[in-house]
């Protein structure tokens, strides 16, 4: 018995013809056994080469190793072909609707105040500030006396300012967040660059444009040399930053005990004037009270209220919106980065 | 105040045509806020003509009382109109808008048939007319004050500009006609005629007859008092329409002549005045404190209890006047009044404060005593006064009696550079020299170096080279100031503390938490609900509260996060997870109390000591309630509501962020559950409470069941060393599982903690991954999963196996485990 090219050339057109026939990656799975493993007529054949003659070894084996390398070739590309023809099809079947997945996670969120807080300390630690923290409850002589805001004064009275019991305690809810400028000039000798960000009380009912509880945040520079320009240089960097950079700022003369000249500053926002906070530079009495020589430093200070800020940044119009602690509020600003 | 612009226009020479904006731009610029201005009457319409009653006919058939009124208005003939007022008879002038007139608010007037007549105009009262808030009537005009069929828009001076000005409390002398019209013509550069400077008693004689004499006994209440004694006053006179006109646009009213009299010369010049009935003082008016007189009634009629130290006018006898404020009642001008004693005075402004505030009465004058008036203005504003009644109300002018002294001029000596060099802006000797002299003062230069600027008697505020700084900067424009960005320090940034607050916020809102901020303000119940006791009782309490059921100041943050949840939940909220940072006040420790310290100087350490020392210490906390699910249910499945272990890994999440080791501990703190409360402590020292809240105080809170809430004591927590980082192993690890027994009142952790210890250096980590409790059994069952590995080498079984055996060894030792093989 012996086989023939012939037989080679008929082994291989049915085993392509089978490879050709396998639709699915199961069927060619058997035409791989019937055709191309160890056991199909092929293979056999190859077997056979080694009990043939060597001088017809090497011309059937020839035959023999080209007919093999055709049907393993068709095999592996069928292969690619199903598995192509698979995969594509799995993927299909496994396409899901991608939009049912939002706010699977409960959105958690910054409280505005404390995004505009950090985006200020933020913009004057680029400035060479540092940021100065006070007591909310704190003495009647810094929050007022050494202020240059003596006992009859009526920013004093209890219409406006929230005293502890008993009165002799000298305690107070701080009106302003100066009191921390005050412990700053105790506590630090000049060059002084802090900016005082807090919480500040004063007696008003809560309706939609004041609350009896609302922040502040104020600026001190005690430097050699400090003059109103400096004041003015740093009011429009902070509008700029705060509100655009094409916004402009205004100075109008004004009063306060604890600056002299003082001013009212106004930025000019939405076509119109908008009152932003008091500043002035710092009343030499204020100096003296701090143990800093006001004939070799000067100082200026800045003081603004951030809700009036954050209301008029983001168009809110109602304070409650501020204080009720609704998530709904803290949710829509984010955690910071809008 | 409101002023109206014809008052200013008598004293500064402002152009005819004045814009509502050119005059708020000249305030602003010298700092005056301008709160509004109105352009009265405009408006308003004619034909608006005064008109004589010569008929009523009472029309009693229908449900109020009606008029029916014939007037005369010049026309020839009798013109008819229904009026629903009746405080005017037949003979009376009155303001009449006939058909065609248009009043405010587009009121068009028309002949119409009502109350079965025709009506033919209508006659107005002054709040119709928009000229004032009266309207218990119709407007009767005085005999003869004007004729009929006169304009009466001209007559009553209807048409006006009126300014409110808002002014600073360093300004009082700026409540007047007189310094508001300095003020514009000095931000307008036009000239001053001031009001101050006319002889008003000149050609008038002083009869001597009788004259009330005056006395300061309290040299600490008054610097100076006028009294000028006026004879036959005729109090009845009636006040003429220009005069009660300008009061009313000023926003007072037209009382009497006498009174009206003293409030006109007030607002023209600034300076208060009393008139009291000369026959009611006995002897000699005096000046003093009310000392052991401790009642007193004032003209409005209230009683009122006084304290010793009070300043008030009295006689020989008995008190007058609560001294700058208001004046009494039994020595008030009365229809029988015929002589008046006129005080004019400058009081101390601390003393008219105290009196105003005592009394709760802030008047007109106190206003602007307490403000510091121009004490220059005091006998000016008495004489004007006194020719005035003469005019007036045929006073007659009997003579004065002054004690005291105008105190003395200031001077302030300066370097006149100093002042470019406050403000920044390098202003010339001319701008210099030309602002100080407009505001009013006198300047001498003794050299380039030295000034000495006398300073007007109306600004007692210019004490200092900034005051005149502000001056000279406001004279010439705020807007020359320029514009340099000075930069601070290196160094600059958060401090630990900071970035800690920070990060943490972060960290919460990324966890799916929303930031809150509550008011700290609390009530007792809200302390007893949640069990409060010991320091967390201990309240501060506020002497003047905004609400009195919520005086306490907060010693946690959760009763503001708890009424927070409340609102949340009222609105609809089914998931609500919110922190807060804040601080809180606990009145648990000593305080120093300090005294009267001087601001003059830096007080000494020991001072500066005792002041911190008197405030309490404010620990920062962060505080967190979570009610609901952080992990929603959906379409993807039944989601998961917190429960008290996510509280407790939240605050162990927060301690461990901050790079502190955390032991958790059973604890039973209030509002927490009593069985699910944890304290997490650092090195033995509680820093933070998490768990389950209280069932009861869920239920009388109304907030759903299982909340739970964590707080954290921010400022406990320690700064440890950075990281330092040792390598990362990559041979392989190998898992051991471990599962005992052990009595139920052991805690998870010290089993844990036991296993550690026995496992030794090559344990890389153990987690609790079962938990389970036989009931009735009195112990649990505990399945730790520990993976071991080391740096050099792949481990054997043998090794690990024996490993997990020196662990099993050391829980069964210190716990009495069992292990379950």
């Amino acid at each position: 018995m012996s086989v023939t090219a012939t037989d080679i050339e008929a082994i291989t057109v049915t085993a392509l013809t089978a490879i050709d026939g396998a639709t699915d990656l199961d069927l060619l799975k058997e035409v791989r056994i019937s055709h191309v493993g160890d056991r199909s007529p092929i293979a056999k054949a190859n077997q056979a080469l080694g009990a043939m003659a060597a001088s017809e070894r090497a011309e059937f084996g020839k035959i023999v190793g080209n007919a093999r390398s055709r049907i393993n070739g068709a095999y592996e590309s069928r292969q690619r072909t199903l598995e192509v023809e698979r995969d594509a099809r799995v993927l299909v079947e496994e396409r899901v609707d991608v939009s049912t997945t939002t706010k699977r996670a409960t959105i958690g969120g910054l409280h505005p105040l404390t995004i505009l807080t950090n985006e200020i300390c933020d913009l004057f630690i680029g400035l060479g500030y540092s940021v100065a923290e006070g007591p909310e409850l704190e003495a009647e002589w810094l929050n007022f006396d050494a202020l240059n805001i003596p006992v009859d004064h009526p920013a004093r009275t209890m219409q406006d300012t929230f005293f502890i019991e008993p009165l002799d305690s000298h305690l107070v809810l701080r009106t302003h967040t100066s009191p921390v400028q005050m412990r700053t000039m105790l506590e630090q000798k000049p060059p002084i660059y802090v900016i005082c960000p807090g919480r500040t009380y004063r007696a008003d009912e809560l309706d939609a444009t004041h609350t009896p509880v609302f922040s502040q945040v104020e600026g001190l520079v005690i430097d050699r040399g400090i003059t109103m320009a400096d004041l003015k240089g740093t009011l429009d960097y902070f509008a700029q930053s705060i509100f655009g950079s094409d916004v402009k700022t205004r100075l109008r003369p004004s009063f306060f005990p604890f600056t002299e000249p003082s001013a009212e500053v106004d930025f000019f926002f939405n076509g119109r004037w908008i009152e932003w906070g008091g500043c002035g530079m710092v009343n030499p009495k204020v100096l003296r009270a701090a143990g800093i020589d006001p004939d070799e430093f000067s100082g200026f200070a800045f003081g603004m209220g951030l809700e009036r800020t954050l209301m008029v940044r983001h168009g809110i119009t109602d304070m409650h919106d501020i204080v009720e602690g609704d998530i709904r509020f803290t949710q829509s600003f984010g955690s910071g980065l809008r | 105040m409101k002023m109206p612009l014809s008052w200013l226009r008598e004293f500064a020479e402002l152009p005819d045509n004045c814009t509502p904006e050119m005059i708020e731009a000249a305030f602003v610029k010298v700092g005056f806020e301008v709160e509004s201005i109105e352009i009265q009457g405009e408006d308003l319409a004619g034909p608006l003509v005064v008109a004589r009653v010569v008929s009523i006919e009472e029309l009693t058939e229908h449900k109020k009382a009606i008029r029916y009124v014939g007037l005369d208005a010049g026309e020839g003939k009798t013109r008819y109109v229904i009026c629903g007022a009746s405080n005017f008879a037949e003979g009376d002038l009155v303001v009449a808008a006939l058909p065609g007139a248009v009043l405010p608010n587009n009121f068009t007037i028309s002949a119409r048939e009502t109350y079965g007549k025709t009506s033919n105009g209508m006659i107005c009262s002054a709040r119709e007319l928009g000229i004032s808030d009266e309207h218990l009537g119709i407007i009767v005009l005085a005999p003869n004050s004007g004729s009929v069929g006169e304009d009466a828009i001209e007559l009553l001076e209807i048409r006006e500009m009126i300014i409110d000005v808002a002014i600073n409390p360093d300004r009082g002398y700026a409540l007047s006609a007189r310094g508001l019209a300095r003020e514009l013509a000095l931000s307008l550069g036009l000239p001053f005629k001031d009001p101050a400077e006319v002889n008003y008693l000149a050609g008038l004689t002083a009869s001597g007859v009788k004259i009330v004499p005056v006395k300061i006994e309290d040299l600490t209440g008054a610097d100076l008092i006028v009294i000028r004694t006026l004879d036959s006053v005729n109090v009845k006179a009636v006040t003429p329409l220009w005069m009660s006109r300008r009061i009313e646009k000023c926003g007072m009213r037209s009382i009497s002549i006498a009174v009206d009299i003293t409030n006109y010369v007030m607002l023209e010049l600034g300076q208060p005045l009393h008139a009291f009935d000369a026959d009611k003082v006995q002897g000699t008016i005096r000046v003093r404190r009310a000392l052991d007189q401790r009642e007193f009634v004032t003209l409005d009629g209230e009683k009122r209890t006084l304290s010793p130290d009070l300043l008030m006018i009295a006689d020989d006898s008995k008190l007058l006047a609560l001294a700058g404020t208001m004046g009494g009642l039994e020595s008030e001008i009365t229809d029988a009044t015929v002589r008046i004693a006129l005080e004019a005075a400058h009081f101390d402004p601390i003393s008219v404060a105290k009196n105003s505030r005592s009394q709760r009465l802030s008047s007109e004058a106190s206003r602007r005593l307490e403000r510091n008036v121009d004490p220059a203005v005091a006998a000016v504003a008495s004489a004007r006064a006194v020719s005035l009644l003469v005019e007036l109300a045929g006073a007659s002018y009997a003579g004065e009696s002054i004690d005291g002294s105008l105190p003395a001029l200031r001077t302030i000596e300066f370097d006149p550079s100093g002042i470019s060099r406050i403000i920044g802006f390098d202003y010339s000797e001319s701008q210099l020299v030309g602002a100080l002299l407009s505001i009013g003062g006198s300047l001498a230069k003794s050299s380039t170096t030295s000034w000495l600027f006398t300073v007007p008697t109306w600004r007692p505020d210019l004490e200092v080279i900034s005051d005149l700084a502000e001056e000279v900067a406001r004279v010439h424009g705020f807007d020359l100031i320029p514009s340099h960005l000075p930069t601070g320090k290196a160094g600059a940034g958060l401090s630990p503390i900071q970035q800690r607050k920070r990060g943490l916020a972060h960290l919460l809102a990324n966890l799916g938490f929303s930031e809150i901020y509550t008011y700290p303000f609390v009530s007792p119940e809200m302390v007893s609900t949640l069990g409060f006791s010991g320091p967390r009782a201990a309240s501060f309490k506020i002497a003047n509260p905004m609400s009195d059921e919520a005086p306490l100041l907060r010693t946690h943050l959760l009763p503001g996060l708890l009424q927070a949840l409340q609102r949340n939940i009222a609105r609809g909220a089914k998931d609500v997870a919110i922190f807060e940072i804040g601080s809180i006040f606990r009145d648990a420790t000593v305080l120093t109390k300090i005294g009267l310290i001087s601001t003059s100087e830096r007080p000494s350490d020991t001072v500066i000591k005792d002041i911190y020392g008197s405030v309490p210490a404010q620990p920062l906390f962060l505080g967190a309630v979570v009610a609901g699910s952080l992990d929603r249910k959906g379409w993807w499945g039944s989601g998961r509501n917190v429960d008290w272990s996510d509280a407790v890994s939240m605050a162990e999440r927060i301690i461990l962020e901050t790079g502190n080791e955390v032991e958790i501990v059973q604890s039973d703190l209030a509002p927490w559950h009593p069985g699910r409360c944890a304290e997490l402590r650092i090195d033995g020292k509680a820093v933070a409470h998490a768990g389950e809240l209280h069932p009861r105080v869920l239920e009388a809170l109304n907030l759903p069941p299982r909340t739970v809430a964590f707080a954290v004591i921010l400022t406990e927590l320690p700064f440890p060393p950075k990281v330092n980082s040792t390598r990362v192993l990559t041979m392989p690890a190998a898992i051991q599982d471990i599962s005992l027994f052990v009595s139920a009142d052991i805690p998870s952790a010290q089993v844990e903690a036991a296993l550690r210890q026995g496992a030794g250096e090559l344990l890389e980590s153990i987690t609790l991954f079962d938990r389970y409790e036989q009931p009735g059994d009195g112990r649990v069952s505990l399945a730790f999963s520990m993976v071991f590995r080391a740096s050099d080498r792949t481990l054997t079984a043998d090794e690990v196996s024996g490993l997990r055996t020196n662990a099993a060894a050391v829980a069964v030792a210190l716990c009495g485990a069992s292990i379950r093989d």
